[in-house]
């Protein structure tokens, strides 16, 4: 596959300014997506521990910034993340989804990923900036905390005069938290307009369906009601995630903050993990996931 | 040290101008408040640096998020509001974007303690120097008056990492050296002895100022320092000083689990044990009253040092 060579080098090598220049095809951003989803199978199942189905269904959406929309340096990771967009990630527990698309965007070794969860790694179960990992600027796993802590490295763009971007994702169970709402008054009304929150909005969460743990509501007129541009999209089809990050990245910097609703299936890729909630966090066993794996492309090469 | 009292001003001005003078040296300093400017005393700060000053209403666990994420862009900022919503409120916040993260946040926590008066107990924290002791990374700043605080706070921002200052409500006694620059981990010497060590922190370092010559005239000669850096603590310093004095008195406005005399205790238990009494909030919550009356009430005052000095030497 003359894919698989190339991507390799890009995560080798990083030639940023094809990232730059946004030359990734939908259909080559899927085959990256699917890598990485394979890479979430096997880290999870590595460690028998994590969490699979959040991990999967917002693959598509870190995988299209990473890989097309945001503009970063990542053979030269800057905490300060100053002249490039920086991206925070709020549900921590999907760290498997984020650490292979850092590993494969050229963060770190793809080898790295093996060590997921194990004593002395850099991949601790939720992200943390302590043990050095490049990408990683802030912990994350307590939730609704990642929104605020982007409005703050918002405000230091704009502070510093650096026009770039400030992207976030954040969980639909995690709205759940007072603090989200802290965070959702504020940005509007201090017109933060560089940065672009996302919402994972898979309608589940741990104990079983949003709707009925807690109903979230018209989640478009919430945020609208609190002064967001808001869109909505197939959070599982590249073509429509790209094209609303391009459309927000438009409409960056004219005075007022935006979301992206991103509608997503929990364990997207895999089919005994979609529809139901049960794949939140719990691993596959061995034939579990041997059949995961046959679900999905190798297009980059395994770790 | 010579002790001379200036004048009679609030921590909380110390903290408000020792920031506008941060902010003058460094332009990387930032303020942020959740509506408590005026009582955080920052509207100086506001005035000068209005770019650098982020009001962000009625909303502690949203602003601590903010200042991680300005410290991760280069900034220094610092929070303001009162020291319970300071700490209790926002706890996980701190925990995990301040200090596992380490970014490089200045708590700024004013109202400390049952001097915060009429307010009552909701607002009146006695514990916050416990939960914030224990959070790895933090330092943890204690002054005991205006000049003290202003210094701090100017320390503070030169500091690389995560601080927490705790700071007063009413005017006391100011009778540190102004010039004197805060020397954070390094505890102060303000009178030397050789009865009793008495390490005090906040405004109990001048209630602890008032009970030597009291307990000079019944023959104690107590040694007094300063420890207005809970953590890193100055081992070294309290060592020594047990070391010569061979008992302790601790004394603080702040519950006894988790304090100064928490930490006190702690270093003479695994290095020299020694008969150690402390001056703290005996495990209950305070109440309205004027901050004199509470002190009394909860036997924080001159008075109750003495006695606890007088008990620590008898049992030596």
């Amino acid at each position: 596959m003359i894919i698989k060579i190339k991507k390799f080098k890009f995560a080798e090598e990083n030639e940023l300014k094809l990232y730059f220049d946004n030359i990734m095809t939908i259909n080559e951003l899927k085959d990256v997506a699917s890598q990485v989803r394979r890479d979430i199978i096997r880290m999870v199942h590595g460690c028998q521990s994590g969490h699979p189905g959040g991990s999967l269904g917002a693959t598509d959406i870190v995988t299209a910034l990473y890989f097309d929309q945001m503009h970063i340096d990542p053979k030269h990771f800057r905490m300060d993340g100053a002249g490039e967009d920086m991206f925070f990630l709020s549900n921590g527990h999907i760290s498997p989804m984020l650490y292979s698309i850092l590993a494969r965007r050229g963060y770190f070794p793809v080898t790295e990923l093996a060590t997921f969860r194990r004593l002395g790694t850099r991949l601790q179960g939720h992200p943390t900036p302590v043990e050095g990992l490049p990408g990683i600027r802030v912990a994350s796993g307590s939730l609704g905390q990642g929104l605020s802590v982007a409005i703050g490295a918002a405000q230091a763009k704009k502070l510093n005069g650096d026009d770039s971007l400030v992207f976030c994702l954040m969980g639909d169970g995690e709205q759940e938290e007072g603090q989200i709402w802290e965070a959702a008054m504020y940005a509007p009304a201090k017109n933060v307009d560089n940065l672009i929150a996302i919402i994972d909005y898979n309608k589940k969460q741990i104990d079983g369906s949003t709707d009925d743990v807690m109903n979230l509501g018209n989640m478009r007129a919430k945020y609208e009601s609190f002064g967001w541009k808001v869109y909505e999209c197939d959070g599982n089809d590249m073509q429509e995630i790209v094209d609303n990050l391009k459309e927000a990245r438009e409409n960056a910097h004219q005075g007022f903050s935006q979301i992206i609703l991103a509608h997503t299936e929990m364990g997207f890729g895999v089919d005994f993990m979609m529809g139901t909630h049960k794949w939140h966090g719990t691993p596959p066993n061995d034939e579990q996931a041997a059949n995961a794996l046959s679900q999905l492309k190798e297009t980059l090469g395994d770790y | 040290m010579k002790i001379e009292v200036q004048n009679y001003k609030d921590t909380r001005s110390g903290f408000g101008d020792g920031l506008l003078e941060a902010g003058k040296r460094n332009p990387k300093v930032v303020g942020l408040t959740a509506d408590l400017t005026g009582s955080l005393k920052m509207g100086d700060f506001a005035k000068e640096f209005p770019n650098r000053f982020f009001q962000v209403g009625i909303a502690e666990a949203n602003m601590v998020g903010i200042a991680a994420g300005l410290a991760n862009g280069g900034y220094i900022p610092f929070t303001g509001t009162f020291a319970n919503f300071s700490s209790a409120r926002i706890y996980d916040q701190i925990r995990m974007v301040v200090a596992y993260s380490n970014k490089n946040v200045k708590i700024c926590a004013s109202h400390a303690g049952v001097t915060l008066g009429e307010d009552g107990a909701t607002h009146q924290t006695l514990e916050d120097i416990g939960m914030m002791k224990m959070l790895p990374n933090m330092t943890v700043l204690v002054p005991c008056d205006y000049n003290q605080t202003k210094a701090a706070t100017i320390a503070a921002a030169e500091h690389d990492g995560p601080v927490y200052l705790r700071f007063g409500r009413p005017k006391v006694a100011n009778f540190t050296p102004a010039d004197e620059p805060f020397v954070i981990g390094k505890a102060q010497m303000i009178q030397e002895g050789k009865d009793v060590s008495i390490f005090a922190c906040g405004h109990l370092v001048w209630k602890a100022i008032e009970a030597l010559p009291i307990l000079k005239e019944m023959g104690i000669n107590a040694e007094l320092i300063n420890i207005h850096t809970i953590k890193p603590l100055d081992v070294e310093a309290v060592l020594k000083s047990v070391a010569k004095t061979g008992c302790v008195v601790t004394a603080e406005e702040h519950m006894r689990n988790g304090g100064l005399g928490d930490s006190i205790a702690q270093v003479l238990a695994m290095n020299n044990p020694k008969p150690l009494e402390m001056v703290a909030v005996d495990d209950v919550f305070g109440q309205s009253g004027t901050p004199d009356e509470l002190l009394k009430f909860y036997h924080l005052d001159t008075p109750d040092i003495v006695e606890a000095a007088k008990r620590a030497v008898s049992r030596k």
